[in-house]
């Protein structure tokens, strides 16, 4: 199976890097973490623009370094693909020029992807005659991310693209990250301190500390662990892809498909039918019932199954359902845990009061 | 003006134009280096690039009539090898330019290079870029000014050399009496207005290329700007 | 220093100092004639030497010297005739003498019949436009016929220093000195040298002048008188020059 098995011990001055990283081969796997905790370090070395002396590195079956047995591909000769911060885009090159000093210097790959491609894909067709000096911070980074991606890499890296970003470049450059992250077929790693970035895009999460990891997982399980400081007591919950099924337009409706069941909220005008969307169902916004509801004002009533009870003594524990293919946190007090007898296995109904569109 | 009079500046200028090619080609490997090496071995080695800034011409000269003459480390040497004379030959002269020019060249290239620094080189090398490519297709257009005036100053400062030629040159006219030795000459015997017409000619000459070569920079500049 | 000088017998007048400029081919013989004249005069004296014609402008701008030894007797007579020096004070006090010297052991320079020969690459004389020992070489290849030949192989050195440097390190196989840079005590010339008949050239008249900044110092009177005294002719000969 296709993936990215790293492991990296490095030091740079005070600084300690001691991380074992096991990425699926697909999706993208967010790199997160505070200022400081060796993200950008841990996807250099991972690149080969830093050097770690201790260090075992294998993509997609490929070793590309071994400490022990003294290999360390370099990293031009690397199929991968990265997008900096700063995008740091070749200033004596256009636009055009810095997409073919990509596309001239990789051959094969997994994932070849054609100048004319990368450029509707990325949205670049008006600016290929300008100068790195006369683009925006959005349209650069767009530039860098289609430049990496023309070197046919098996393993796409990018550091923070949308940090040096403003707000409305963000909003401008998402979708096409999004529109990566379903297109391609190849592993991501993406660093990032934003949780709206990681919730929006992440499949896979690992997170940063001080230089070690400190939990890995699916980003439903990484975002909804209490004892992580991902997420604030208030912010637990779930994510899940949603896709648009319909829309209500007399009650201003739009109806939701995810692998779990459906949902309708009173938003996403702007949505069109088929499109994708990633969702958040907060913790809060969850109340369990034994029997299904009869008359509520609630519209989002799932049937669940009781698969663990989290924090059981505590005032208000968490109790996880699984809707059938999406696990749901549900806070609830502990008097109603022991009113209701919520036991593993204990069939429910979830009732659901409201849905955050992501972002 | 009789042609004997020219051909002073002519070496001169033969004299330069040779010199600065050298230079180019060994400073720049040099000059690349110094940028990016982080060994202690850097800064003496900086000291000694920046050594002809502060050496009396006279003292380079006197040391190299020494080292390229028949017993010196050098000459000795180059004979054995089956070169001719080094002292008193355009040679000598080309090898004493290029150690006293040689600052003039390494520096602005060096400082050229530390600007242009790690971060596109990188980026190039992610994209597959080796090291011979990513020298020639990045950090050598992004420092193309650095080599615009290391090149300017290396052969401005050869044009104007005058100590380290009058110490291993011995004057031969068309070999090595260079146009600085000339106007040197005419003024010691007195003959001022050769040596007035001979200066002039080599200000005019100088200023105009200085000149061309300032005016050339800022069309790039602007062009790129537009 | 006065009680010295009254035990050696010498002049009463109060020990001075006197500022000599001194072309640069002289002044070791000077720093030799100085010991000897501080010691019986108990007068000081201060050598800057130099290139005869920096020190000329030098002085014509108004450098503070007293006495000036050139290597010529242009320099001199020119200042004599501007005031910057002493009318009648002006007098030869050494010839120059030239000799051919090689440093390698391998030529032999016999009485000059090498320079007919093609055994050497480069020739050094001083420069005849700038400095007399060169005019005179010049001089003395006319004299024997040899410029045409010799003039491919030439190199000029800007003084006779540096003319004596070519030949001293190899670099020229064969070049006209001053004899006096041969003869210096202390230096052992390699190779060998043949001594020019001052016949073969015109006299280098090297002339002594005192220059008017000396010429309220007792010191600088008696310095001049000094150099015409049997015991500096002596050394001046000694040093490898003619005296009169």
């Amino acid at each position: 199976m296709s993936n990215v098995a790293a492991r990296f011990r490095l030091s740079l001055g005070a600084f300690r890097l001691d991380v074992e990283l096991d990425a699926p081969g697909r999706g993208v796997t967010a790199i997160f973490g505070p200022s400081g905790s060796g993200k950008t370090t841990l996807l250099r070395c991972v690149a080969g623009l830093e050097h770690a002396p201790a260090g075992r590195l294998e993509v997609n079956g490929e070793r590309w370094q071994d400490s022990d047995a003294g290999l360390f591909v370099p990293t031009h000769k690397r199929p991968l693909g990265y997008v900096f911060q700063e995008g740091r885009l070749f200033s004596h090159l256009s636009v055009l020029a810095n997409l073919r000093y990509a596309a001239r210097r990789r051959s094969g790959g997994l994932s070849r992807v054609a100048l004319e491609r990368a450029v509707e894909w990325l949205g670049l067709g008006a600016v290929l005659d300008r100068f790195p000096e006369r683009l925006s911070g959005g349209e650069k980074q767009r530039v860098a991310v289609a430049r990496a991606l023309l070197c046919g890499p098996g393993l796409l890296l990018m550091d923070e693209p949308m940090a040096s970003l403003d707000e409305e470049s963000k909003t401008e450059i998402f979708p096409y990250l999004e529109r990566l992250h379903r297109e391609l077929s190849i592993p991501m790693l993406y660093v990032s301190h934003s949780r709206a970035e990681v919730m929006r895009l992440a499949d896979h999460v690992v997170l940063l500390d001080a230089g070690r990891v400190r939990a890995t997982g699916p980003v439903n399980e990484i975002t909804s662990r209490l004892d992580l400081s991902f997420g604030t007591e208030t912010e637990i919950g779930t994510i899940a892809e949603a896709r648009v099924v319909g829309r209500d337009d007399e009650f201003g409706l739009t109806y939701l498909e995810f692998p779990g069941g459906r949902l309708s909220l009173p938003a996403g005008r702007d949505l069109s039918l088929g499109e994708r969307i990633r969702v958040r169902l907060l913790a809060r916004d969850i109340s369990l019932t034994r029997q299904r509801p009869g008359q509520t004002s609630i519209l989002n009533v799932l049937r669940a199954r009781v698969v663990e009870i989290r924090d059981g003594e505590s005032v208000l524990p968490l109790v996880a359902v699984d809707t059938g293919g999406t696990v749901l946190l549900s806070r609830i007090t502990r008097k109603s845990l022991v009113g209701l007898d919520l036991r593993p296995g204990v069939e429910v109904y979830a009732q659901i009061k409201g849905v955050a569109l992501l972002p | 003006m009789n042609g004997l009079e020219m051909t002073p500046l002519l070496l001169s200028l033969q004299l330069a134009a040779v010199t600065t090619l050298v230079l180019l080609l060994l400073g720049t490997p040099l000059a690349w280096w110094l940028a990016r090496a982080r060994s202690w071995v850097k800064a003496p080695i900086e000291a000694l690039v920046a050594m002809p800034l502060v050496l009396p011409p006279t003292v380079l000269g006197f040391y190299l009539l020494v080292a390229l003459g028949p017993q010196g480390p050098v000459g000795s040497v180059w004979r054995a090898a089956g070169g001719g004379a080094l002292v008193f030959s355009f040679s000598g002269l080309v090898i004493g330019s290029v150690i006293y020019s040689l600052p003039f060249v390494v520096q602005p290239l060096q400082a050229a290079f530390e600007t242009v620094g790690r971060d596109p080189l990188e980026a190039a090398e992610t994209l597959g870029a080796g090291p011979i490519d990513r020298f020639f297709t990045v950090a050598v257009p992004l420092a193309r000014r650095g080599f615009l005036t290391a090149a300017t100053l290396g052969f401005a400062h050869t044009l104007g050399e005058f100590g380290v030629v009058l110490m291993i040159g011995g004057n031969i006219p068309g070999k090595t009496r260079v146009v600085s030795i000339a106007i040197y000459d005419h003024v010691e015997s007195l003959s001022y207005a050769e040596a007035h017409v001979l200066s002039a000619v080599l200000l005019l000459f100088s200023f105009g290329v200085l000149l061309t070569v300032y005016i050339a920079n800022r069309r790039v500049t602007r062009i790129r700007l537009s | 220093m006065a009680l010295l000088a009254l035990l050696l017998g010498g002049p009463l007048s109060a020990a001075g100092e006197v500022r000599v400029a001194v072309a640069s081919n002289f002044a070791a013989v000077l720093a030799e004639l100085s010991a000897e004249f501080e010691s019986a005069s108990g007068h000081r004296v201060l050598a800057i030497p130099g290139s005869t014609g920096k020190l000329y402008a030098q002085i014509t701008n108004g450098a503070p010297f007293e006495v000036f030894l050139a290597a010529d007797a242009v320099r001199p007579r020119l200042l004599e005739e501007n005031r910057s020096a002493v009318a009648g004070t002006r007098f030869t006090y050494a010839f120059g003498r030239l000799a051919l010297w090689s440093a390698r052991s391998e030529l032999e320079v016999g009485d000059g019949a090498i320079l007919k020969s093609k055994n050497y690459r480069h020739l050094a004389i001083a420069n005849p436009r700038t400095a007399p020992y060169g005019a005179a070489a010049r001089q003395v290849l006319d004299r024997m016929e040899l410029w045409q030949d010799t003039e491919r192989r030439l190199v000029f050195g800007e003084s006779v220093g540096q003319t004596f440097q070519f030949v001293s390190t190899g670099n020229a196989e064969l070049g006209f000195v001053a004899l006096s840079q041969i003869l210096r005590p202390g230096f052992e010339a390699s190779g060998s040298h043949w001594i020019v008949p001052s016949e073969l050239h015109q006299p280098i008249d090297q002339q002594a002048v005192l220059l008017s900044a000396g010429r309220e110092n007792p010191a600088a009177v008696e310095f001049v008188t000094f150099l015409r005294s049997p015991a500096a002719r002596e050394t001046i000969e000694r040093f490898g020059y003619g005296v009169e």
